[in-house]
């Protein structure tokens, strides 16, 4: 009976785990073909013969990028935006959280604010309406483009809320005895009880700063204000899809050889999030659950 | 004497995020003014024409809108369908693998796609389907004829689904894979002990088990259903897939910042955003009315 049901186990635990394996090959042999194309030569990355292992390898693709100053500068440029953008959006999370996760008989003025704060979180006036207050600030083509218009995320203000109310009532009262105020329960007793919450937040917001391409399309005009997704989206359709017409000059724009050039660009620009995502992953699930849908 | 220092303590801590959301949030609400005007910007929104709703009438006279609302709905229905279905089967999947080690790698290796943008995906992406790559590679190996996939009207909405979907699963699991740790292991025993097996442990334990959390997760993306996915698309269309790939954010942009017209572009912005309002309102009275649970 016993050495039966193991079989039987064993079987259908095969086929469990072929699944598994299949599923995650699929998600990581389109990275690794990125990877292996930036190592390839170029010639046999045009004719489309790299599969997950470098052909003809060569570091080619690297050097020339060493020597791409635009590619740094837009590097540099995310790099400190993601510093600036990140700090600004965790302090302004944190100090509008705390006093929303309070009860309206401890913050009295506590349902005008959520009330405000949900009405910008459902409405807005759109991208074009945006766009024109960004420019009568003057912030078209700063950093601060780029940081300012964001810079309350509205949907993480609820998330860390939520995890602020699970937070012990008793704790905060034996501190309130003590002659704590406000602002040193927040940062002596909820900060610390709320880390995974804010490591989730952390890293939606240096993923959210380092990914955007977006505010940079829209903000900035000049090339060399780029940030290095914006660059990296500039470069990848550098051909302008709009004037193209008929599909033989397309398809001929597809091909163009400077597959394995971009694919390096597109492999630097993917590392700093390869570096910090294994140290925030055993944050975020907690984080997120717990945060996510309110009991 | 403490109490009401206390309420200026809460104040000052909302001042900043209140100055931040006046600004960029309900400043903006006000640019929706345009949407009723013949906006031109050299007069300003205090001179320009007021032509009520033409605008709105406008947008429902031209070819394109019916299109354009047509693929939106098309696409997002098919991301939200798959967006639900593929992530618990795939909880389902790995709740049943019992190596820490292995599940915990797999684990890594699905959520990373969630963290890379559109922008460095859209490259992968035009490879897998260009006319040199992998898919038309096999395609040839079985006498069938290359494809333009990135470029044909046929193609390009179902690959949008089936690449938000590669992109999203492993990270929509992991709501799912916490509902699963939360089923008391005592109901899979008593029914081990009754002789169910694996498969029916999991249609009658498991499946009712993470049934709220499905409903309550498929309610809430309910509102996503006019946001098709402008990051994806912006980064995969070309004029030839205009026709079946164009949404309503990407028709804003081109029509709004490349076409200078702001009225138009606000107009269909501002039906969007109500119609996003409602909708979200709707499913948060869902999720409250059905369930113990709310979104906000």
């Amino acid at each position: 009976m016993q050495i039966q049901k193991r079989k039987k186990l064993y079987i259908s635990d095969v086929m469990i785990y072929l699944t598994a394996v299949l599923l995650m090959l699929l998600c990581l042999l389109p990275l690794l073909n990125v990877v292996a194309t930036s190592f390839s030569s170029s010639a046999a990355a045009t004719a489309g013969k790299v599969g997950i292992l470098p052909v003809g390898f060569t570091l080619n693709a690297y050097r020339k990028i060493l020597d791409d100053q635009q590619f740094w500068r837009s590097f540099m440029i995310s790099v400190i935006r993601v510093v600036l953008g990140t700090i600004l959006n965790l302090v302004l999370v944190i100090t509008m959280a705390y006093p929303l996760s309070k009860s309206r008989r401890e913050f009295h003025s506590q349902g005008i604010y959520i009330k405000f704060v949900l009405f910008a979180m459902l409405f807005n006036g759109g991208m074009v309406p945006l766009f024109m207050v960004v420019n009568k600030l003057g912030l078209l083509n700063s950093i601060w483009a780029l940081i300012l218009p964001g810079a309350v995320g509205v949907g993480n203000v609820i998330l860390l809320m939520n995890f602020f109310r699970s937070v012990p009532k008793s704790l905060e009262e034996a501190a309130e005895i003590d002659g704590a105020n406000p602002l040193q329960i927040l940062i002596n007793i909820f900060l610390p009880a709320s880390k995974p919450c804010l490591a989730t937040i952390c890293l939606f917001s240096i993923v959210g700063h380092w990914n955007d391409y977006f505010s940079g399309i829209l903000y900035i005009s000049k090339t060399s204000n780029y940030p290095l997704q914006t660059y990296i989206q500039l470069i990848s359709a550098a051909f302008d899809l709009s004037k193209v017409t008929d599909i033989e000059k397309l398809k001929q724009y597809l091909s163009i050889s400077t597959r394995t050039l971009n694919s390096a660009k597109i492999v630097i620009s993917v590392i700093p999030l390869l570096i910090i995502y294994p140290a925030l992953q055993k944050y975020f699930t907690t984080g997120l659950v717990v945060g996510a849908v309110k009991e | 004497m403490r109490k009401p220092k206390k309420q200026l303590y809460y104040h000052v801590m909302m001042l900043p995020g209140m100055i931040f959301l006046a600004i960029f949030s309900f400043v903006p609400m006000f640019g929706i003014i345009m949407a009723f005007q013949n906006y031109i910007p050299a007069k300003g929104i205090l001179n320009s024409k007021w032509v009520n709703f033409d605008n709105f009438k406008f947008i429902f006279t031209i070819p394109d809108s019916k299109q354009i609302f047509f693929n939106t709905i098309t696409i997002a229905l098919g991301k939200m369908i798959l967006g639900v279905i593929v992530p618990v089967c795939f909880a389902l999947l790995l709740n049943e693998i019992r190596r820490k080690a292995f599940k915990k790698t797999i684990q890594t290796i699905v959520y990373l796609p969630h963290f890379l943008s559109w922008v460095v995906l859209a490259s992968v992406v035009q490879y897998i389907f260009s006319y040199e790559g992998p898919i038309n590679s096999i395609l040839s190996a079985l006498q069938i004829s290359p494809i333009m996939f990135m470029g044909s009207n046929t193609w390009f909405r179902p690959i949008m689904i089936l690449t938000e979907t590669w992109k999203e699963f492993g990270y929509g699991s992991i709501i799912y894979l916490a509902a699963l740790t939360g089923i008391d292991p005592g109901l899979y025993e008593a029914a081990a002990i009754d002789g169910a097996n694996r498969f029916k442990r999991l249609l009658h334990i498991t499946l009712p088990g993470i049934l709220p959390i499905i409903l309550i997760m498929t309610t809430m993306s309910l509102p996503n259903i006019l946001s098709a996915g402008f990051d994806q698309i912006f980064n995969l269309y070309n004029p030839l897939v205009y026709e079946s790939g164009d949404i309503i954010d990407t028709y804003v942009y081109r029509v709004g910042m490349l076409q200078r017209q702001y009225s138009l572009a606000t107009a269909v912005g501002l039906i969007k955003s109500v119609a996003g309002a409602i909708l979200i309102a709707t499913a948060n009275k869902l999720v409250t009315t059905f369930s113990d649970r709310r979104m906000f």
